[in-house]
């Protein structure tokens, strides 16, 4: 067992792990941070997608002793005095999710994609998603949203 | 059924999800989630054998492991486990083996449960798992579809044939067309005769959440909770297999991440958590893998089809034959083998066919079973036409839109009686095509398709057409009875008015990711004239909503939209005489609209909500009346449901690579009135990437030992964003006239037509090089092949016209090169 502590969601949190337990485990068996899911077995789909020290990472790609000391931001950090992130809002708004499975990587993940490129052109939307995968919305609204967030005009 | 024809003001309105607010912020409640005291954890054992016989299992090692609580086998629990329903024997005679969940002496395909371990917790689990020695002797596998028809190699020797079940409709028999021999055999004199085969490759419904089951066995009641689409049909068949009392199981379905019909299997882990939860008298759960649920859950379609389509020299058709073998992998699942029998009744499309014949053999293999995948059989059937009548226009050189409005059921011809003896009750072909056309700019495609041939461009152009219907809504259950399906097609709403004025409503259409609780309210608010957030609809927990047959086939709109349209409607009946008694007036001089009851005449009136308040104080009511104001209702629609539209697809085709782009594609869906015009693009969108990656991307492959090599996202290749594009979508309405909401259902119908439309669009592209077919998926390998063998690309195409070929030998035509995997 490893003593670690990092802050999640702008929570000090420190536990006795083993060594082998993935973040994405140790995010939603020891800190309760449900938000986070797990659709795969092999980093492809992304629905673990969460910010560490503010860069988007698939969790079940990090070992919870590699995020030891640092900053862990999970979609239930996202929403600040009960107001939603804005890009909460564009997926709500542009009708971006449906089962809602892969909605809290794809946030993340999209959140980080306008983070590197704040005008993002549909390609590049595309490209920048292509890890998270999503089996309802067909990615037609999903992209709307990212437009929608970066305040760019969108078509229907 | 009268349709309402004027949208109320919720009805019609594009509401933002109430479901949204849980699902971005992380607060959803998944089957995972899930944590109870005591809870224990399964890990399963998998065959990696497609065939074998198991000849011992060594468990002590597993058990000695830490924290390990059982470790059991199939021999273990032979008495408790039952065997897993078939709820759609399609023949008296169907050959169904006994499916135990878990094997007891003989591995049927790669991933079936030889053993479980439960343990404290799901790593100690997965490593005690590792830990279970199993010998197997390995058995000659049925892997091949067309071979195991032939009975070369049996799936279960004991059976002595792998053939399960023969099913056969004739419209000359049925009373309902010609006889389709006669009209083929006319066609070979003086008409046309098109004759192919199509491989419907085997897929994986792929839903973003893995399935999940946890099973608390504490108290007076068992609760299951499941991300399941069937948590109704569950409770009654693990209480039925189990021999314990429907009302103490509880079926839980929280939120759940996606179906597409592949979440409504009773799965072999539920039972086995049931069962494992009853001995250990403590909470087990059990969350799959990605792999597990790749090599475990169940897949779809896989069907070979030999299709024969007969015309008079103009165009018009005279027949269509249809035979099929359908790989049901090792076991009959759930409705497994009655897919193919949906399927039947949609051959014939939109189209007035004089003949018909529809025949398919079920087939057992040793692969995992196939059941319903977004569609379920009307995707395999409008493929299946809607290639056959491109084909026809190529062979009469005719634009392939052309030879589908000589053919279809005119506007004016509608209630139409299809040669498949089904009542379409409503439609307009010529409205949607014309609509799509226009937004497709389907001329100035056809124009630089041209362009592009001439100047012998590296990058050609590809054009598709699909026009489809379904039937879906399923439906009377009458019909479902003579098609001998296990169960119903009612559906079950309570529409509760609260003392606050505020609306429950429950509805036995449980949802995974449509969005009920939204469109739901906007129908229920409507009927009562309550505010929509005022309506909150509870749905997936056979406690709270004990009634109900759950959500697939489209069915959640058109048949319980309808049962809750019927419950408000009886809510408002029931509010009626308690709104005079307490307005002192008659009841016939009473109006009801806006929420409002008023005296006809004068300005006093009485809010539905304030009746409510009155029922639940009951001070003041008319003597007979109970003090509540609520109302259920139970509706079992008279007809199926006929969405129908045309798709348009444009894909570029890199002819010295194989890649296959798509460019453009627009569709046009009719569903009749639309609720939620938000909620029907979305699925709409959904449904059309599904369709589209049967097309290109997407197949479950064997290799020749019966290995599963497409058991992860690596290997099966669901799109991403950067594979898709943005799409045209719009819709013309002609209003069902089979329910009072006058819609269609629309959760299938971008899967059914798209597929199609793509493959017309690939083969279009490079027909020229005497090219007619590119099996799915048209992966740029089989592209390239094709291109390569015909002589063409790489900017220098023949020009030689494409010459029809029909080998069922080999199943190949044209010059389609087939480079798939080991059972094609």
């Amino acid at each position: 067992m490893t003593k670690i502590q990092m802050t999640v969601d702008g929570a000090t949190v420190s536990d006795d792990v083993e060594p082998r337990m993935l973040l994405v485990h140790y995010l939603r068996e020891k800190v309760g941070k449900t938000g986070t899911v797990i659709g795969c077995d092999t980093s492809n789909c992304g629905a673990c997608t969460v910010h560490l020290d503010g860069r988007s990472v698939k969790s079940c790609n990090v070992l919870a002793v590699q995020a030891d000391g640092h900053e862990v931001t999970t979609v239930e950090g996202l929403a600040k005095d009960g107001e939603l992130h804005p890009m909460q809002a564009a997926f709500h708004e542009c009708h971006a999710l449906q089962c809602g499975f892969c909605t809290p990587g794809m946030i993340m993940q999209s959140i980080d994609l306008l983070n590197d490129n704040p005008k993002p052109s549909e390609d590049e939307i595309r490209l920048g998603l292509e890890g998270n995968l999503c089996r309802c919305t067909g990615y037609h609204n999903i992209v709307r949203a990212v437009q929608t967030a970066s305040g760019q005009e969108v078509g229907s | 059924m009268t349709v309402t024809e004027q949208p109320a003001a919720e009805i019609g309105k594009d509401r933002r999800r109430k479901e949204d607010q849980r699902l971005i912020t992380g607060r959803t409640r998944w089957t995972d989630n899930l944590t109870l005291p005591g809870m224990l954890h399964m890990s399963m054992v998998r065959s990696p054998f497609a065939h074998a016989r198991i000849t011992s299992i060594d468990t002590t090692e597993a058990k000695a492991a830490p924290n390990v609580v059982a470790v059991i086998t199939g021999k273990d629990i032979a008495e408790e486990q039952g065997s897993l329903p078939n709820a759609w024997p399609i023949t008296p005679d169907q050959v169904t083996p006994a499916h135990p969940p878990v094997a007891i002496d003989r591995a049927t395909f790669a991933g079936e449960i030889v053993a479980v371990v439960v343990a404290r917790s799901a790593a100690a689990a997965r490593d005690a798992a590792e830990l279970v020695d199993v010998d197997y002797e390995e058995l000659p596998a049925a892997l091949d579809l067309k071979e195991s028809a032939e009975d070369t190699v049996l799936a279960h020797p004991d059976l002595g044939t792998n053939k399960s079940a023969l099913w056969v409709f004739d419209s000359a028999d049925a009373g309902t067309g010609g006889n389709v021999e006669e009209a083929i055999a006319k066609a070979r004199q003086d008409g046309i005769v098109i004759e192919r085969e199509y491989r419907q490759q085997r897929l994986i419904p792929a839903f973003m959440e893995p399935r999940s089951v946890v099973v608390d066995p504490t108290g007076e009641q068992i609760t299951m909770w499941s991300a399941t689409q069937v948590p109704h049909i569950l409770r009654f068949l693990l209480a039925a297999v189990l021999g314990v009392s429907e009302s103490k199981v509880r079926v839980i379905a929280p939120d759940v991440g996606g179906g597409f019909g592949g979440k409504l299997q009773t799965t072999p882990e539920e039972f086995i958590a049931m069962v494992m939860a009853r001995r250990l008298g403590k909470p087990v759960k059990f969350t799959e893998t990605r792999s597990e649920s790749m090599m475990a859950a169940h897949h779809g379609r896989d069907q070979w089809q030999r299709l024969t389509l007969s015309a008079e020299k103009d165009g018009t058709v005279t027949g269509f034959k249809v035979d099929l073998l359908a790989d049901l992998g090792s076991h009959v699942a759930l409705i497994g083998g009655g897919v193919p029998v949906l399927g039947a009744f949609m051959y014939n499309a939109i189209y007035k066919f004089p003949s018909y014949r529809f025949q398919v053999q079920t087939v057992l293999t040793n692969k995992a079973w196939t059941d319903a995948y977004r569609g379920a059989g009307r995707p395999e059937a409008t493929f299946a036409i809607e290639r056959m009548m491109t084909e026809l226009a190529v062979e009469l050189g005719v634009d392939p839109l052309e030879i589908r409005e000589k053919n279809w059921i005119k506007h004016e011809e509608f209630p139409f009686t299809s040669v498949a003896g089904l009542e379409y009750d409503s439609g307009n072909y010529e409205a949607a095509t014309a609509l799509a056309k226009e937004h497709f700019g389907y001329d100035e495609l056809r124009a630089e398709q041209a362009r592009r041939r001439e100047a012998k461009d590296p990058v050609q152009l590809g054009i598709g057409v699909s026009t489809f219907t379904e039937m879906c809504g399923l439906a009377p259950s009458r019909v479902l009875g003579s098609l001998d399906y296990g169960a119903g097609g009612w559906e079950h709403a309570s529409v509760r008015m609260l003392p606050t004025g505020k609306v429950e409503v429950l509805t036995g259409a449980s949802a995974h990711g449509q969005g009920h609780e939204t469109a739901f309210s906007q129908i229920v608010a409507d009927r009562l004239g309550v505010p929509f957030e005022d309506v909150e609809v509870l749905h997936g927990d056979t406690q709270v909503t004990p009634k109900g047959l759950d959500t697939y086939g489209s069915r959640s709109l058109v048949v319980g939209g309808e049962a809750l349209v019927r419950a408000a409607d009886k809510v408002v009946e029931k509010a009626k005489p308690i709104a005079a008694h307490l307005l002192e007036a008659s009841a016939d001089d009473l109006d009801f609209a806006g929420g409002r009851f008023t005296v006809r005449g004068t300005d006093q009136g009485m809010g539905i909500g304030e009746i409510a308040l009155a029922t639940f104080a009951a001070h003041n009511l008319p003597d007979g009346v109970e003090p509540s104001l609520d109302s259920d209702a139970t509706f079992d629609p008279v007809n199926f449901n006929y969405p129908h539209g045309t798709h348009l697809c444009a894909v570029e085709i890199d002819t010295e690579t194989g890649a296959v782009k798509m460019r453009k594609y627009t569709c046009v869906d009719d569903i009749g009135n639309v609720i939620n015009p938000l909620i029907v693009a979305g699925q709409v969108h959904g449904g059309l990437v599904q369709g589209i990656a049967q097309a290109l991307w997407e197949e479950a492959v064997y290799d020749e030992s019966g290995t599963l090599v497409s058991a992860s996202f690596v290997d099966y290749l669901v799109p991403t964003a950067a594979d898709t594009i943005s799409f045209d979508v719009d819709h013309t309405t002609t209003p069902a006239t089979t329910n009072t909401l006058g819609t269609k259902g629309v959760g299938e119908a971008g899967t059914i037509a798209s597929t199609p439309a793509v493959v017309n669009a690939v083969v279009d592209a490079i027909r020229h090089f005497g090219i007619n077919d590119i099996q799915m998926p048209c992966t740029p390998e089989r592209v390239w092949r094709a291109i390569h063998d015909s002589g063409g690309g790489g900017g220098e195409p023949t020009t030689e016209a494409a010459a029809p070929h029909f080998d069922p030998a080999s199943g190949n035509q044209g010059t389609a090169d087939r480079t798939d995997g080991a059972d094609s």
